[in-house]
């Protein structure tokens, strides 16, 4: 059993009009084999919350503490998070040329794990894990989100899941640009890690449709910058319903 | 050696063909009145029955073809002997011919080099560049109908090396010509892989990578004369820069002559610039005389390895130092695994690696 701790996290941004603060103050605790939902309207610092925790150096805390069962998450190196057991599947994932997925992929699973995995189970443990996301074996070959399809890219993103088995998932808008196949496909394969393991995950999204697919045990609405309600899976249904509205017009 | 009789002008780094070349660092070699030694250069190390190397004197091999460059003019002024290589008529290599040019004096010293490959012969040649050298260097390719050469030179010289050198092929019917051109070493230099074609059917293939750390000048000049119809070319050069005032040159001139229906050209160059202070310059050109081709096309690129990037692959658990080598690596990858030799390609990238270490020391 693990739990991340996240506890008055304030965050700012460089602009030209000097420090911006996006997040004022986030209380957030999850624990393994927990889902929750943040479902904010745009803007109101959601990925920021999400990039923050990975590390991003764009974003400076000015205040509060993330902990992994303890362990100042705050001091590591971004590289040092994800080996922790964070992993932040990204709402744009970047392009890397010249890498190809294999390569990649074996790269960090070696980083991840400690040491390199045996070629022999390694290439099968991917092939069944790209299998599960209908993505064709050629993909591997490919370089990491080069010319890769919005919906190409949210698969490679689990595909990561699933073979990097991290402790906590960020799922940073990964429902945005899918179609519904692709939703679905998206979506089982985050349920089959958690059915495998005691993933616990943080799920940011603007639109209650994926949680048609990923059941929240806890759902947190998020306005300017901190969570403004909190409750069940019912608050979802009251979000699809009646929008934002009661939340940014405070 | 007269400079009386010569009209050769050194250039002044106001022509075109210059105006990237450090000229003061060229040491000599393109000056007039330097005394610059002929050298037969090159020595085969695992020789076999179906490869002749022989020394010429330059009266009775003369050059196969034109050239405007200076370098070349000049080289070709001083030359007296010139090494003869002949691959022969329908000989089917199984192993790479390797040769190997090192133990140059250091001072001025100019080489040229016949490589003829006989009708429907298949061969792949090695050079290895390595060591000191102020070198004006030329090697021609005389390709008969039928014959496939793959050629692979290996710039890996010592750190204060000049080289100014030209490749050029002349490549007839039904011939393919595979060039590979690595350049990871050396001071200075200046390579110009050059193709023509003699008849229909021929074909080119330039691939080429160069890593500049440094203070290093790499400029590679590639130039196609499609003179002739039904005739393919492929170019792709890769580069990576690191380290300050590291300078790379990329000029892709390819021409498609009236009479030259039916050919098929793409040329491409990318770069990868992985430090401030580093400088690629790229330029690819195309002339078209006719419409009546079956494509042409070119492409340039230069991009950094950046923040976005590197936060990715961290964010997978990655360093950052395994992150830039696993960027480099992939990126030199694709035209290192063309030479299909392992020692030669675990070589590259060892020094690869070692330069990355010397430039994040």
């Amino acid at each position: 059993m693990s739990t991340l701790d996240i506890k008055g996290l304030q965050v700012s941004v460089a602009t030209e009009a000097g420090f911006t603060e996006i997040l004022r103050g986030v209380d957030l605790t999850i624990k393994s084999g927990e889902t929750h939902a943040i479902m904010g309207p745009n803007g109101s610092g959601k990925s920021t919350l999400a990039y923050s925790i990975a590390g991003h150096p764009k974003y400076t805390i000015t205040g509060g503490t993330v902990t992994l069962d303890g362990a100042d998450v705050l001091a590591m190196s971004v590289d040092q998070r994800a080996r922790a057991g964070l992993f932040l599947a990204m709402q744009y994932p970047v392009e890397v040329p010249g890498v190809s997925v294999t390569n990649f992929l074996r790269t960090a699973a070696t980083a991840i794990r400690g040491e390199a995995p045996k070629v022999r189970t390694w290439v099968g443990e991917v092939k069944e894990a790209m299998k599960a996301l209908n993505m064709d074996t050629n993909f591997a070959e490919r370089n990491v989100n080069e010319g890769f399809s919005g919906g190409e890219k949210k698969r490679h993103e689990i595909l990561q899941l699933e073979l990097l088995k991290p402790k906590f998932a960020i799922l940073d808008e990964t429902d945005s640009g899918l179609d519904v196949d692709a939703l679905r496909i998206v979506s089982e394969g985050v349920n089959r890690v958690k059915g495998n393991s005691d993933l616990g995950i943080m799920l940011i999204t603007h639109y209650t449709r994926i949680l048609r697919y990923i059941k929240p045990d806890f759902v947190h609405v998020f306005a300017a910058g901190k969570i403004v309600e909190e409750g069940g899976p019912e608050l979802a249904d009251k979000l699809e319903e009646k929008g934002y509205a009661e939340y940014t017009t405070a | 050696m007269s400079t009386l009789t010569t009209n050769y002008l050194a250039p002044t780094g106001r022509e075109e063909a210059w105006r990237f070349t450090p000229l003061a660092r060229v040491g000599g070699l393109l000056d007039a009145s330097t005394a610059i030694e002929s050298v037969a250069s090159l020595r085969i190390t695992n020789a076999q029955p179906q490869i002749k190397l022989t020394v010429k004197s330059a009266e009775d091999l003369p050059a196969i073809s034109k050239s405007d460059d200076l370098a070349t003019i000049r080289a070709r002024e001083v030359i007296s002997e010139v090494t003869h290589i002949e691959v022969a008529a329908n000989a089917q290599l199984t192993e790479p011919l390797i040769m190997e040019r090192s133990g140059l004096s250091g001072k001025p010293q100019a080489s040229r080099t016949l490589i003829s490959c006989g009708v429907n012969s298949h061969s792949t040649i090695i050079l290895n560049n390595t060591g000191d050298a102020i070198l004006a260097d030329e090697i021609e390719f005389d390709l008969a109908p039928g014959s496939n050469l793959t050629f692979i030179s290996l710039q890996e010289w010592s750190a204060k090396a000049v080289h100014l050198g030209r490749q050029h092929a002349v490549i007839s019917k039904d011939a393919t010509f595979n060039s590979i051109v690595i350049t990871v070493g050396g001071s200075l230099v200046r390579l110009l892989p050059t193709v023509e074609y003699s008849g229909p059917g021929s074909s080119a293939d330039l691939q080429g990578l160069y890593f500049a750390t440094d203070g290093q000048h790499l400029e590679h000049r590639l130039h196609v004369n499609h003179n002739v119809p039904n005739a393919k070319s492929r170019v792709n050069y890769k580069g990576a820069l690191a380290g300050d005032k590291a300078h790379t040159v990329w000029i892709g001139d390819v021409y498609i002559r009236a009479n030259a229906e039916g050919t098929d050209t793409y040329e491409l160059n990318r770069n990868l610039l992985l430090s401030d202070g580093a400088r690629a310059d790229s330029v690819p050109n195309l002339e078209i005389e006719t419409g009546e081709i079956v494509g042409a096309g070119h492409a340039s690129t230069t991009g950094r390895f950046d923040d976005e990037q590197l936060f990715y692959l961290s964010s997978r658990g990655i360093s950052a130092e395994i992150a830039r080598r696993l960027v480099i690596r992939g990126f030199f990858a694709e035209i290192v695994g063309k030479i299909k030799n392992e020692e030669i390609e675990n070589r590259l990238m060892d020094r690869i690696d070692s330069e990355l270490d010397k430039v994040e020391a």
